[in-house]
This record gives structure tokens, sequence and C-alpha cells, in this order.
């Protein structure tokens, strides 16, 4: 489909191949927070692990079932946030929603995104960005409890 | 039945979306219209704007002659007794909540019942559960056979006495399905029960009479039937709607009013108050000449020629699934798909690449939707200006966008 120049931005390889091999979908044993995010008009659908020590997050799973986009977003999500603690995320996060709604983001920011900035594509793609946030808001409401 | 001749009246037609031709395969959400019906919005907001039933000057009379004129082009779409049993509303989710507020509140008590199928779209469950909750009556679902249609026998055992109203669809606007409605008022007669039909998926498309359906009331929308958006129709038998209170309650609804009380008006415009929609009523004529001049029932036969010449197309996509497949005696052009891996969002979004619209999500009928297991399909539904090459591109780049996403 070489054919769909625009289409391509939204599905880059990287996105495609995060859907098709997700990223981090083992489920966690040790102690967790845990949460389920759910987007009723499509039924996108995002279940979130998270294992947090000392303001840092140790281990993260990620599974679901839905779209490529709300699917590889989520698998993205967990390469970036792991290892990383609770302030660097809370700020990841916004800089991806900033990414995602068309607000300027500086450079140095877009770095911090490591290969997520990958889903960019989407925000041409309005109906879609709620694909691609799903799973970060369901990261963004495990990190406000903790 | 002249596609090519046909396609060139409705402007839209013409477009391109992301450097292809249009595909219009969303027909169940919303028709295109013809340039006639928006012409006719047009003259009348340049040639003759002004109140309905209120003025002696040309243009009221004017105006108001071709609202009422519209009436009765749609009562003659439909074969009503009389005009007078056509009530203009904004849609069919407007014309059932009235049936639900003005004949439910007055008629429906604690323990009767209310029979829904469930094919239904929302607009035909909410309004019943509201009712059913106020009331304390029970909603009840008509029951389907193994093969997944109205097991009618079930269904007439289960009819009583206080089987006080039964609203179905007759046909679904997910699966395409169209359902015995006949068959079913029949054993409905024998009931206190008024019947319902949703039309809005059928009025658009097929020859529809209401005196031989015998039904007590009928829902469909102008929109989805070449005509504009916000004029929709609520037919109800006259001596039903004579005992029904007004829902509304204002201006031209009343004969007389003093500062005490008020007579209410005579049928329709007990139900009509205050200044309607009259440019997108007389639209609404409009459409309905236009469906009329073709011929209702060449456009059902192209619909179910296109419908079988899809389903057929399908079968050669191996892992796309048509939901409820039925056989073309029992299906219209609507059809919903599934794929195991792909999302019908990626579906759709990739379709709309290639300008071709089609619907994805849960189609207003979630429940429906969810008894397949899953919770979102694909919708193509066609109408009298689609053709088989249409089909066939949707059919070539589903195949396209399957290899896409398996990266094979
Ligand atoms: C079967 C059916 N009933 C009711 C409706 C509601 O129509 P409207 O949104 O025009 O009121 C629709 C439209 O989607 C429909 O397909």
């Amino acid at each position: 489909m070489s054919e769909l120049t625009d289409f391509d931005e939204m599905y880059q390889e990287i996105v495609l191949d995060h859907y098709r091999n997700p990223r981090n979908k083992s489920k966690l044993s040790r102690d967790f927070l845990e949460t389920k995010s759910y987007n009723p008009f499509c039924g996108d659908e995002i279940e979130l692990q998270l294992s947090i020590n000392d303001g840092k997050l140790e281990d993260i799973s990620v599974t679901g079932r839905g779209c490529a986009i709300s699917q590889s977003s989520g698998s993205l999500m967990s390469e970036v946030v792991i290892n990383k603690s609770i302030n660097e995320i809370k700020e990841i996060s916004l800089i991806i929603r900033s990414l995602l709604k068309n607000e300027e983001v500086q450079e140095k920011d877009l770095d911090r995104l490591g290969d997520a900035f990958a889903l960019e594509g989407v925000k041409k793609f309005p109906v879609r960005i709620k694909c691609a946030l799903l799973s970060w808001a369901a990261l963004k409401d495990l990190i406000d409890q903790y | 039945m002249n596609v090519s001749n046909i396609r060139k009246d409705f402007p839209i037609l013409d477009s391109r979306i992301n450097n292809y031709p249009l595909v219009y395969l969303d027909n169940a959400a919303t028709s295109q219209k013809p340039r006639a019906v928006i012409d006719s919005l047009v003259d009348y907001y340049e040639n003759y704007n002004s109140n309905v039933h209120r003025g002696v000057h040309t243009l009221s009379v004017k105006a108001t002659e071709e609202y009422e004129n519209s009436r009765i082009k749609v009562k003659n779409l439909i074969n009503a007794k009389s005009s007078t049993e056509i009530i203009y509303t904004r849609n069919a989710t407007e014309s059932l909540n009235i049936i639900s507020y003005s004949w439910g509140k007055k008629n429906v008590h604690s323990g009767d019942d209310i029979f829904i199928t469930p094919f239904e779209h929302h607009s035909n469950i909410v309004p019943w559960q509201e009712l059913c909750r106020d009331k304390k009556a029970n909603l009840r679902y008509v029951p389907l056979n193994g093969s997944g249609d109205i097991d009618m026998d079930k269904f007439r055992s289960q009819l009583s006495q206080r089987t006080k109203l039964v609203s179905i669809t007759h046909m679904s606007n997910v699966l395409g399905t169209l359902l015995p409605v006949k068959e079913m008022i029949k054993s409905v007669r024998a009931t206190p029960a008024v019947t319902v039909i949703d039309a809005c998926q059928s009025v658009p498309h097929m020859p529809v009479d209401v005196q031989d359906l015998d039904c007590d009331f009928m829902c469909f929308s102008g929109h989805k039937m070449l005509g504009p958006t916000g004029i929709g129709v609520m037919y109800g038998r006259s001596d039903i709607l004579n005992e029904m209170p007004p829902f509304l309650f204002g201006g031209d609804m009343i004969s007389e009013v003093t500062y005490e009380s008020a007579q209410w008006n005579d049928l329709p415009y007990k139900f009509e108050a205050g200044t309607p929609n009259i440019a997108d009523a007389i639209a609404l004529g409009v459409a309905c000449d236009y469906l009329q001049d073709i011929g209702l029932q060449k456009i059902w036969d192209h619909e179910i020629q296109l419908g079988e010449y899809a389903v057929k197309k399908f079968k050669s996509l191996k892992n796309f699934k048509i939901l409820g497949d039925r056989s073309k005696e029992k299906r219209g052009g609507v059809f919903s798909f599934h794929h195991e891996k792909i999302h019908p969002h990626d579906i759709g979004s990739a379709l709309d690449k290639f300008g071709i619209a089609i619907r994805t999500g849960h189609h207003c009928a979630m429940p429906l939707v969810q008894s397949y297991g899953i919770v979102a399909a694909s919708r193509a539904s066609v109408y009298l200006y689609n053709s088989n090459e249409e089909i066939d591109k949707l059919i070539d780049r589903l195949s396209e966008i399957e290899e896409y996403f398996s990266g094979e």
C-alpha cells in the first residue's frame, strides 16, 4: 500500500511492529498497582500493572485488545517508562499529550519520548487520538494514586 | 435502474476523498441528498420563507401549502389513510420518545409487558427502558430460535393481556436482517398492545404500506431517505393519536386558549407545537417524490442485488466474516463484518485513505454487536446510487489492508 502516505505516517513501521509484537505483556507477580481502561465507543481495552519501588517504576505489564494504535501505544509506552522515576514519567506523559494535541513541544523533550515519538503521526487523525492516549490515561490514573 | 444517471443527481458523489473518488457506503447512518432536495431548501429560504398556519399574506399561504403538500407525499409513500396521521418530528428517535412519553405514560402500568427485539437500535431500547423503570413495567425481548431468527411460536406464547406495547425494527441497521413484522403484528392483535415499527432502515429502501402491515405507529428519519437532517416522521393511526395527550405545549397545538386553559388542536397539529421545521419538511417531500419517481421496488431490487453480490465477494476474503448472514429474502443492503485480528478502527481509517466511507463501532446497537462476542464491527450499507464496482473496490482494499496489518 505504497499509496498510503499519511497513513504510513500514522502506522509507522515501528508502530506496526509493536502492534504485532507487543512488549512487556507478562503479568506481574510481585506487588503491583493495577487498572483497566476502556473506550466504550470502540471497545479498546488496556490493562495496566505497575510495580513501583522507592519512587521508581521497576516493572510494568500492558495487555489489552483493540486497534493497532491503542495496542501499540501501550507497548511503546511500557518501553519508555520502565525504570524511570515517577516524576520523569509524569513529565513524559505530559509531553506525549502535548505532541498528540498538536501543541508546541521542544526538541529536547521529544528526545525523551524514545520510540514512542513514532505516535506523532496519529495527530493527523483526530478521531484516533483517543486510541493513542488510552494507555497513557491509565498510566496517569495509577501514578496519581501512588 | 440506471445507476450512472442517478449518480449525476447527487453532487457529493463527484467528490474526491484523499485523492480517490468517494465510495459512500455509510447509508444506514445517513444518505446523500439529490440536487432537487438541496435546491428546494434554497428555494424556500430565497423565495417564500415565512411562517406556516398563521398568516394571510402570500408567502405564508405558499409556505403553508408546500408544508402540507409534503405531508401528503409522506402519507402516499407509506400509504397512510390520511395525512393527518403524519406527525413531523426531528428524527425517529424523537418519534419513539413521543410514543413513550405520551402513549406510554397514559397506558402502561405496573406489571405490564413491553416487547422489543434483540435487533434494536439504542433509540428503540432506551425510551422503553426508561418507561418501564418509571412504571415498574417489564421490558421483554422477543425470543430467537437457534438460527437467530424470531421464534414466532415462543413469541406468541409469551403474549398476554398484560402486553401493552410491541416495538420492532423492520430491518436491522447492523445485520441488514428483515424481521417478519407483518406476522408479528398479526399475533399481537390478540392482545391489547399497540405495535410500533422502527422503519428507519426500511422506508428509505423498499415499498412500505402501513395499512397492509397493520401497525399502529411507524417511525423514521428523513435524513436516511435522501431528505435533510432535522426532520423525521411519527405515523400513528388516527384513532390512537386522538386519544393521546400532547407531548409539547404551546403555539400551533391548540385551537382555543383562555387565561385558564386551552383546547387541543386537531391532528396532526396537536403534536406539532411551535414553529415546525418548515424548510426541511418541504425538502423531505421532494425526497419522497424522487424516491417514488424511480420506484421503491426498483430501488429495493437494486439493493438486494448489491447485497447478494457483496456477500458473494466477501466469501473470497477468508478472514473476514459477515455477522448474522441471511439468505437474500431475509436481508437488505446492510452488512457488518469482522476480522479476527484487525480492529474496525484500523479498517475504517485505512479504507478512508482510499476514499471509501464505512461505519465502524457499535452502530448504536451495543447489545446486538456484543452478542457476537465482539465490541465493535465494520459496516457497509448501500443505497440506490451504489454500484457493483464500488463493492469491488471495497473488497480489493480490504484484502490489501489485511496484508498491511498482518505484515505479510
Ligand atoms: C434502525 C434505526 N433506528 C433508529 C435510528 C435513529 O435514527 P435518528 O438518529 O435519525 O433518530 C437509526 C439510525 O441510526 C436506525 O438505524
